[in-house]
């Protein structure tokens, strides 16, 4: 992610050591067995995140691990790192707190669909158009589970649930049209059926420079299954990449994609550079600090109460 | 403005001069017309000269236009209020002459705009009555515009020739104020400002000259209240803030958004209260504790995630500059109704710290202890600042910034191992360590919204939960007990106490003197803690037969505002009542004592007589 430099009266973190330390290992990345339901789709996610820190040789102590309120968002007490199990609905913000200040971390978000796209729908369209470096996984199962089967967002319509009986009225929400329109910088799709693929995406959020998105399928057997039989070829369905000559900086062509019936397709649909807000106000700070690059923070103060006199 | 005239010859023989301790002036125009200018003027020149000096404003809640005043009180000696009756008014029109001549004392001076007033014959004996055509000659002086431009400093040179005030720190503020405009700009503000004065010059006998005040030791930085909480936080080593606009927090998160990247740091816009105080959790996690900050509706919007920082222990600085409510209620008017949301404005059992500064002087070290406390007992710290203290300006001594300016930047030394609630940490005080730290032995921290065990994992354990509780109170109790003990204003026994909290401590200050003054016996606490509150009150209480405490709320459903209430809550004592008002304005010094007779005749079934 960010190598972008550390604001100036900032302590960095002492230096890895010169000697390249061993991958760590499952064992060592795993913390709390999860409390997800047998043959849940998010242990699957949990796992490829396990891989993508062994592959990629990330140390505990540089990831945060941040998350809302969900089945999916009880994430961070199975990883072996630091983290945070924030509130319903807000894990960007507060994820966009740590990454804007902390340019040396590597910052994940694990979210659902109820959790990234209904209370928190809002934050996921400002981090999306703010273009902060972070990554984010939603788990989507198209259901709260955590509550016990009530209509999410992400709901198809005419599936019954506790609070719609007769089945989902509203229109579901396509995670990949809106994250598109808010103006995020990475927009993948994927599946916990395909852990191959789904390592392939968490690569590419993890090397993508700005607001990485990643809405992987993840079946909820209890309250939703079979959700998804039909993008798991296992199962008798498809799974359909983003055909090849797909040109990921062409907005319309991905929002066309995106419209695709379920199960649509899966891999990278949009993905451009633009500069991400840690590296905006980054430029900002260096501008003003470039007037007062001799002075200390008292001396600075000092020059503006001399206006006030 | 008891005055005595002065005999030194003047270089007109037909003026008089007359040297007064201290002057209110009150300037009522429309909110576009530069009143704020003109007075912001007035007031830092008043701390160029050692004087001191306090303000008052009303703005309306539009976007542009409708009435708007500015009152100063400028002093030689202690000025504590911003004065209950005004000395001299300008009155730019009709509706400004009208509204608040009644603000004038008998025999106080109106000075009006010949052009837009028409002076009512039967308020000509009390009040002097003097005709100045402020915009025909402020058009001739710059010339022709039809919007009146430039008024403000015409007025303003006519003010420095009634006051005698000092033209070439005038004519330097002048500059300062219009600096980086157009030089014509400058030019013009420079010919009203000359021109005001020479037509005040020509036509006026008398003048005022403030006594000398006396030496400082240190020079004066004249600022209002939501600068003195901004450049504090700079001071305390606070570098990341997010927030929402809203009235009267905005100008809070201006400045820090203009001037943190100076420092490194940086303030984010976003896109709800939510978000906001979301993301100053984040930064504060990240190491270094953030601000967040709002008023009315945004600071009740916050509350939810108050309680995460309570449980997670996540230190917070939470600014809430009170405006009157509920729901959207009077946006630019001044309340003290928060302070049961910053109390208790979350579910569950959520203990943090509130603090409430008492003039704009005290904002600035106020903002530095928030910050102090929350990094030392890991818990968010509520700033309760009102509408009044933030849009006033005072002049106060310059802090010793190169003492008083702290790095806060955090420690990323590897541990060995780290329990981020440890039950055993004495008085329940444990610090987290920032990520990026290195935990040797692999066991990493976890900061949860749910009940937790030591190391932050969950945990539905009865047992858990009455700990963790505990730990999370029981910081606050080592707190209280390391807070100063309040000092009464006034002797330590008595009949009346008047007890405050905010921004009312100069009005309560006066009234004490007043009542002393004429011989009775009434003393005032003010308390800048207000959860926890410190330790002693009791023994305060007890030397006083009757406690008022003295709040801009409502009385409530059971007689008590929202301090008074608290007080009895946690004291038992049945002498302590309420004075309140809700009338969105701050107390004059008469109204405190007038409600106090009222309230002491009530008690004793007699007429009190307490003049003010």
């Amino acid at each position: 992610m960010s190598t972008a430099t550390l604001t100036t009266n900032q302590q960095r973190p002492p230096a890895p050591a010169a000697e390249e330390p061993k991958p760590l290992t499952k064992k060592e990345l795993a913390a709390d067995h999860p409390t997800w339901c047998p043959g849940c789709g998010d242990f699957s996610v949990l796992a490829i995140y396990f891989k993508l820190m062994e592959r990629a040789r990330i140390r505990h102590e540089n990831i945060v691990t941040v998350s809302g309120i969900g089945c999916s968002s009880r994430f961070p007490y199975f990883v072996q790192a630091h983290g945070a199990h924030f509130i319903h609905g807000r894990a960007l913000p507060f994820a966009s707190g740590v990454s804007l200040t902390r340019p040396d971390l590597h910052v994940f978000v694990f979210s659902g669909d109820g959790d990234a796209f209904s209370i928190g729908g809002n934050h996921f369209i400002h981090t999306a158009r703010r273009n902060v470096n972070l990554t984010l996984v939603v788990m989507d199962n198209q259901v709260y589970g955590l509550t016990k089967k009530q209509t999410s967002p992400a709901s198809g319509g005419g599936v019954k649930s506790k609070t719609d009986p007769w089945g989902a009225v509203d229109q579901p929400l396509n995670p990949i049209k809106q994250a598109i329109a808010a103006g995020a910088t990475f927009v993948a799709r994927t599946t916990h059926t395909n852990p191959n693929h789904l390592l392939q995406m968490m690569e590419a959020a993890l090397q993508h420079e700005g607001f990485s998105f990643i809405e992987c399928l993840s079946e909820c057997v209890e309250f939703y299954e079979g959700a998804f039989d039909a993008a798991n070829p296992r199962k008798g369905g498809v799974f359909n990449t983003v055909p090849a000559n797909h040109d990921v900086t062409d907005e319309v062509a991905a929002y066309q994609l995106a419209d695709a019936p379920f199960p649509g397709y899966f891999g990278i649909f949009y993905q451009v550079k633009r500069p991400t807000r840690n590296q905006r106000e980054q430029e900002i700070i260096q501008a003003a600090r470039e007037k007062v690059k001799h002075l200390q923070d008292w001396q600075i103060l000092q020059q503006t109460f001399d206006r006030m006199k | 403005m008891s005055e005595t005239t002065q005999t030194t010859p003047s270089p007109e023989a037909t003026v008089r001069a007359h040297l007064i301790p201290e002057a209110v002036i009150r300037i009522a125009g429309n909110s576009q017309d530069g009143i704020q200018a003109m007075g912001s003027i007035l007031a830092r020149l008043a701390g160029r000269t050692e004087q001191e000096v306090m303000t008052f404003m009303t703005i309306p809640s539009t976007i542009s236009g409708g009435p708007s005043i500015f009152q100063l009180r400028i002093g030689s000696g202690e000025v504590l209020s911003a004065g209950d009756e005004a000395d001299f008014l300008l009155a730019f029109y009709q509706h400004s002459y009208e509204e608040h001549i009644h603000s004038l004392r008998k025999g106080g001076i109106v000075l009006y705009d010949t052009d837009h007033v028409e002076p009512r014959p039967e308020w000509q004996k009390d009040y002097v009555h003097i005709g100045v055509p402020i915009s025909t000659q402020t058009i001739e002086a710059i010339g022709g515009t039809a919007r009146d431009k430039g008024k403000n400093i015409f007025a303003l040179g006519v003010v420095a020739r009634m006051f005698d005030l000092n033209v070439p720190k005038l004519e330097q503020l002048i500059n300062e104020r219009f600096r980086g405009k157009d030089e014509s700009v400058v030019r013009n503000a420079l010919l009203a400002f000359h021109a005001g004065y020479a037509y005040a010059a020509n036509h006026l006998q008398d003048i005022f000259r403030l006594a000398e005040s006396r030496k400082r030791e240190r020079v004066q930085v004249v600022m209002n209240g939501n600068e003195a909480l901004a450049y504090g936080l700079i001071a305390a080593g606070v570098r990341f803030g997010a927030a929402y606009p809203i009235t009267p927090w905005s100008d809070v998160m201006e400045t820090l958004r203009r001037e943190l990247p100076k420092y490194g740091g940086m303030f984010i816009q976003c896109e709800d209260e939510i978000a906001a105080i979301s993301m100053a959790i984040g930064a504060s996690y990240a190491g270094r504790v953030a601000v967040t900050g709002s008023s009315g509706p945004g600071i009740s919007l916050k509350s939810e995630a108050v309680g995460w920082a309570v449980n997670a222990e996540v230190p917070l600085v939470i600014i809430d500059i009170q405006r009157g409510g509920p729901s959207t209620g009077l946006p630019t008017n001044v309340e003290q109704s928060d302070l049961y949301i910053a109390c208790f404005g979350s579910h569950g059992d959520a203990p943090r710290v509130v603090l409430a500064p008492a003039d704009v002087e005290d904002c600035f070290y106020t903002a530095i202890e928030a910050v102090n406390i929350a990094r030392q007992y890991s818990v968010p710290v509520f700033i309760l600042s009102d509408q009044s203290i933030a849009t006033r300006i005072e002049a106060f001594p310059e802090p010793e910034l190169e003492k008083v300016c702290q790095d806060i930047s955090p420690d990323f030394t590897p541990v060995p191992e780290h329990k981020p609630y440890d039950l055993s940490a004495p008085d329940g005080i444990t610090h987290h360590i920032p990520p990026g730290t290195k935990v040797l032995n692999g066991k990493y921290p976890v900061l949860p919204g749910l009940e937790h065990d030591e190391m932050g994992h969950p945990s539905a354990s009865p047992k858990m939960h009455m700990a963790m509780t505990a730990k999370r109170r029981r910081k606050l109790q080592a707190l209280a007990r390391n807070l100063p003990r309040p000092q009464p204003y006034g002797p330590a026994q008595g009949d009346v106490l008047l007890v405050g909290w905010g921004s009312t401590r100069g009005p309560i200050r006066e009234a004490v003197d007043r009542a002393r003054a004429q011989g009775l016996n009434v003393s005032a606490l003010h308390l800048r803690y207000l959860n926890p509150l410190p330790n002693g009150l009791e023994e305060i209480f007890a030397g006083f037969r009757h406690i008022f405490v003295v709040e801009m709320n409502d009385e409530g459903l059971y007689g008590y505002g929202q301090l008074a209430a608290l007080l009895r809550a946690r004291y038992c004592n049945p002498n302590i009542r309420g004075i309140n008002k809700t009338d969105g304005l701050t107390f004059k010094v008469r109204e405190i004592l007038e409600r106090l007779q009222e309230k002491l005749a009530g008690l004793q079934g007699r007429p009190v007589t307490l003049q003010a």
